[in-house]
């Protein structure tokens, strides 16, 4: 499989990839790891004009503590999420989110940036970082500006991200004693979730975000709320796929996934210590 | 527009279009034929070489983003007649038939002996999932990995 011939051209810098941008504005996409991207362009489901490859910003490949927040550079790759000391002991839940994504040889190229402007409601990182209450640093004409994460995915593969942005940094609340859990469920090895389920318990406060159970990552916040409130992890489970419209596919049908929804949020919930 | 990167410790050099795939360049351009395409969709691992020493799927990615890196294939691990170790215990571990996933694998499990040196059993197949064998030969394969890490030591 062979993508539509393109345009190339490789950013120097942030200011270099908003430049091109701004001149070519829906023609152009940008190309961090390449893993959701070159597969969309590969079956020509994606047929960019120009391709803003801004893989070698290193600047924008980090983990460092910021004041009660960690910060992660947009390019960091998820082998680097995934093994960093920093991640593991202050948003634990990422790293072993990150840890399930794909396989080594994805991880290694794959950015966590990339995955979340992607914003696909059957990947692992948006519903960690929903559970963790994140934020994203967007970078555009305009300056910086700051988005919550339920702000920031809009639809089936839609973000908040204008054609003319790009995303420098994801920002997560320390926890250090937080407890949490990721549920995966698939079928094959490397395969995306059938269902999952974030969730991270810190202090009284509960986060539980939800993989492929929505055209968007979703938070469950009837689970959490029935958890603050001291509800049993089993009851609050109950609630998990409520209001939600899950995909039918060849995986899975709706009521199968709202069963997945609920048995993973328990599994979630009781690794998590509620 | 003109790559040029170092593959198998020689510099290569050629005129590619953007979107050619790096799987096909190696084949196609640079004549290195043992990187094998399985599903084109980053799924098998079978065009699994080394960007940088790490084991990456050659058909997701471009050839012009292997511009000036340095790539290893299945032909650059052997010093002549002699086998890299993976390749040796492939052998004697009877780790293939039909061979197709073979250089993948093999260049797959050298990565992760360079991540993880004294992996358990566990640890191989969790870090070998990225690369399919459709001859259900991978008890072999693990076996392989298993002993090229303890000769390794």
């Amino acid at each position: 499989m062979i993508p539509v011939a393109f345009d190339y051209e490789r950013a120097t810098s942030a200011e270099h990839a908003l430049a091109l941008l701004a001149e070519h504005g829906d023609d152009a996409k940008l190309l961090a790891g390449g893993h959701s991207l070159l597969p969309l362009m590969k079956y020509r489901l994606a047929a960019p004009a120009l391709v803003v490859d801004i893989g070698r910003l290193s600047d924008l490949s980090y983990v460092r503590e910021d004041g009660d927040v960690l910060a992660i550079g947009a390019l960091t790759r998820h082998r680097d999420v995934e093994t960093s000391e920093l991640v593991r002991a202050q948003a634990g839940l990422l790293a072993a989110a990150t840890s399930k994504v794909g396989d080594p040889q994805v991880r290694h190229r794959g950015t966590l940036g990339g995955s979340l402007a992607h914003g696909d409601p059957a990947s692992d990182l948006p519903a960690a970082l929903i559970a963790l209450r994140g934020s994203l640093v967007v970078l555009g004409p305009a300056g910086r500006r700051e988005v919550a994460v339920d702000d920031f995915f809009t639809g089936f593969l839609e973000t908040d991200l204008a054609p003319d942005e790009l995303l420098v940094e994801v920002r997560i609340p320390r926890m250090p004693d937080a407890r949490w859990s990721f549920q995966k469920f698939n079928r094959r090895a490397q395969d995306w979730a059938i269902v999952g389920a974030a969730v991270v318990v810190d202090g009284g406060s509960c986060g539980v975000g939800l993989v492929n159970m929505d055209s968007r990552p979703v938070r469950a916040a009837g689970v959490e709320a029935a958890v603050d409130s001291g509800t049993s992890a089993a009851d609050a489970a109950g609630v998990a796929a409520d209001g939600l419209e899950p995909p039918s596919d060849l995986n899975a049908g709706v009521e199968y996934r709202c069963h997945l929804a609920r048995v993973l949020t328990r599994r979630g919930l009781e690794e998590a210590g509620c | 527009m003109q790559v040029s990167m170092t593959v198998n410790g020689s510099n290569v050099s050629h005129d590619v279009e953007p979107r050619t795939l790096l799987v096909h360049y190696l084949r196609e351009q640079a004549g290195l034929t043992g990187t094998n395409i399985g599903c084109d969709s980053s799924s098998c691992g079978a065009c699994t070489i080394h960007l940088n020493g790490e084991a990456v799927k050659s058909c997701t990615m471009l050839a012009v983003q292997a511009d000036g890196q340095d790539l290893t294939t299945i032909e650059g691990l052997a010093d002549d007649d002699t086998l890299h170790p993976m390749q040796q215990a492939f052998h004697e571990c009877h780790a293939l038939q039909c061979g197709y996933c073979t250089p993948g694998m093999v260049m797959a499990a050298i990565s992760l002996l360079d991540e993880v040196s004294d992996p358990t059993e566990a640890q191989v197949r969790e870090g070998l999932e990225g690369n399919l064998c459709r001859c259900t030969g991978y008890h072999n394969i693990v076996a392989a990995v298993l002993k090229a890490a303890g000769s390794s030591q």
